[in-house]
């Protein structure tokens, strides 16, 4: 294991990704975590659907860097498609931002130059993990797994903050996943045989509706 | 002994001197189609899609051309010979208009359905796309169900959307404890930017021109409210 890419999966990683609760936050709010089981159901859920999508995106990103390739207009666009929340795609983009600043800084290369110019609102976060990926000599499988492990660990951290849940009991749960999370990742990796426009598109769509009612919650810890 | 289907129907839709004509309408199989009240309706020839069964439909509407799809009843996806499948292909010509409203589909146990829309849209057409899935007749739980939604606008991806039931799948952030889940694509010029969120139910304004309206809900009537409400927030109807 490279320690580039532990550093890069990282949760102490200056690229901001404490402000985000992985949809955690909504669904404490609409009442639908209380508990370590249910955190633990939320999770799965969320690895195998927009965990899933986000991995694929990001193996695809690292795949597309190491054949120098630029149409990151394109892959951005797939990415948009596959989120049709706007406020995901608004906290999406922000975390790419984020990201971007700290890769370009870290592991300059090429793609991620180009990726800096693909929208005003920064790329789409996955992308720019698999990016840099590929910058610090990794591959679309381990852009994958990264990515994957991103989606639950987030989200785990979160539900310690906001509801107080015991940390070992968390962290029992989140080793429960790690299974699903390696096959999420070879799943995801899989997907660079094929073309992008047939990338994984799974929706959750309890997910989408508590990120736009976060959006309009009066207090909040997390930006989503 | 199971019966398996493999059927292709097409209904083509052309426009000449502001008139809208269908130059095409075959059925196929248990796709039989009927054209009646300003639409063409699905009128379920045999029981199903039962596992097994391999169903197309395609749809062209031309330049400026108005298409409405409409079913005459739920369709009951049941188990059978393996997987049952149902494609539906759609192609909307500039100023075209689809409106694609059948009735809501019931995944019944142990069934292991495929449902597949390809939609292409020229740049200025209109789709209306809604699609209802209920979990399981009557106190049952629900076998497999995949659909995947596929749509581009110009070839340019508008939405990619795929909805899995599966038990593995279900949980607090997918689907809870909903009986039916569903949803309305709204696409083409002109539409509402406004998201809006409520119990069950998010219109969120695509990053192309479209609006996706999703919902769940505890039954089937729940759920035609909440996609109600949605479509009345975009299009502005009280």
């Amino acid at each position: 294991m490279r320690a580039s890419l532990l550093l890069l999966a990282d949760s102490r990683l200056p690229a901001g990704g404490h402000a985000h609760s992985g949809g955690v936050e909504p669904a404490v709010s609409a009442g639908v975590i209380g508990d370590v089981p249910a955190l633990a159901d939320f999770l799965r859920g969320r690895l195998a659907t927009s965990g899933l999508v986000a991995a694929a995106l990001a193996a695809a990103a690292c795949a597309h860097a190491l054949e120098g390739g630029d149409a990151w207009a394109l892959l951005d666009a797939e990415a948009d498609a596959r989120t049709p929340s706007p406020a995901q795609r608004k906290a999406a983009r922000a975390q790419g931002r984020s990201l971007l600043r700290v890769a370009r800084t870290t592991w300059p290369a090429r793609a991620l130059e180009a990726l800096a110019v693909v929208s005003p609102d920064g790329p789409h976060h996955p992308l720019v993990l698999g990016a840099a990926t590929a910058s610090l000599g990794g591959t679309p499988h381990e852009a994958a797994a990264v990515t994957a492990y991103n989606a639950v660990t987030g989200g785990a951290s979160a539900g310690v903050r906001l509801l107080g849940l015991d940390p070992l009991e968390v962290n029992r749960a989140l080793a429960a996943l790690a299974e699903d999370v390696d096959a999420v990742a070879a799943k995801a990796a899989a997907c660079t045989d094929g073309p992008w426009t047939a990338l994984p598109a799974a929706s959750a769509p309890l997910l989408d509706i508590y990120a736009e009612l976060h959006l309009r919650a009066d207090l909040r810890l997390f930006e989503s | 002994m199971t019966r398996s289907y493999t059927a292709r129907a097409a209904v083509t839709a052309t426009c000449a001197d502001g008139v809208t004509r269908l130059t095409r309408l075959r059925s196929d199989g248990p796709l039989a189609l009927r054209e009646a009240a300003g639409a063409v309706h699905l009128v379920g020839a045999a029981a199903g899609p039962l596992g097994g069964d391999d169903l197309e439909l395609e749809l062209r509407v031309g330049p400026g051309a108005r298409l409405a799809v409409r079913s005459a009843a739920t369709a009951v996806a049941l188990p059978g010979d393996g997987a049952s499948r149902m494609t539906v292909r759609a192609e909307v010509g500039a100023g075209g208009r689809l409106d694609f409203a059948p009735e809501p589909t019931v995944a019944a146990r142990g069934c292991d359905h495929r449902a597949a829309a390809e939609i292409a849209l020229a740049g200025d057409a209109t789709l209306r796309w809604r699609e209802e899935l209920v979990l399981g007749r009557h106190r049952e739980p629900p076998g497999r169900h995949t659909g995947r939604f596929d749509v581009t606008v110009d070839g340019v991806a508008l939405l990619r959307h795929e909805l899995r039931i599966a038990d593995r799948y279900a949980g607090p952030a997918v689907l809870g404890d909903a009986g039916a889940a569903g949803s309305v694509l709204l696409a083409g010029p002109g539409l509402g930017r406004e998201p809006y969120a409520a119990a069950g139910l998010a219109v969120l304004p695509l990053a192309g021109p479209g609006v996706l309206i999703t919902a769940v809900a505890a039954d089937s009537a729940g759920l035609r409210r909440l996609l109600d409400e949605g479509e009345d927030f975009v299009t502005g109807m009280p």
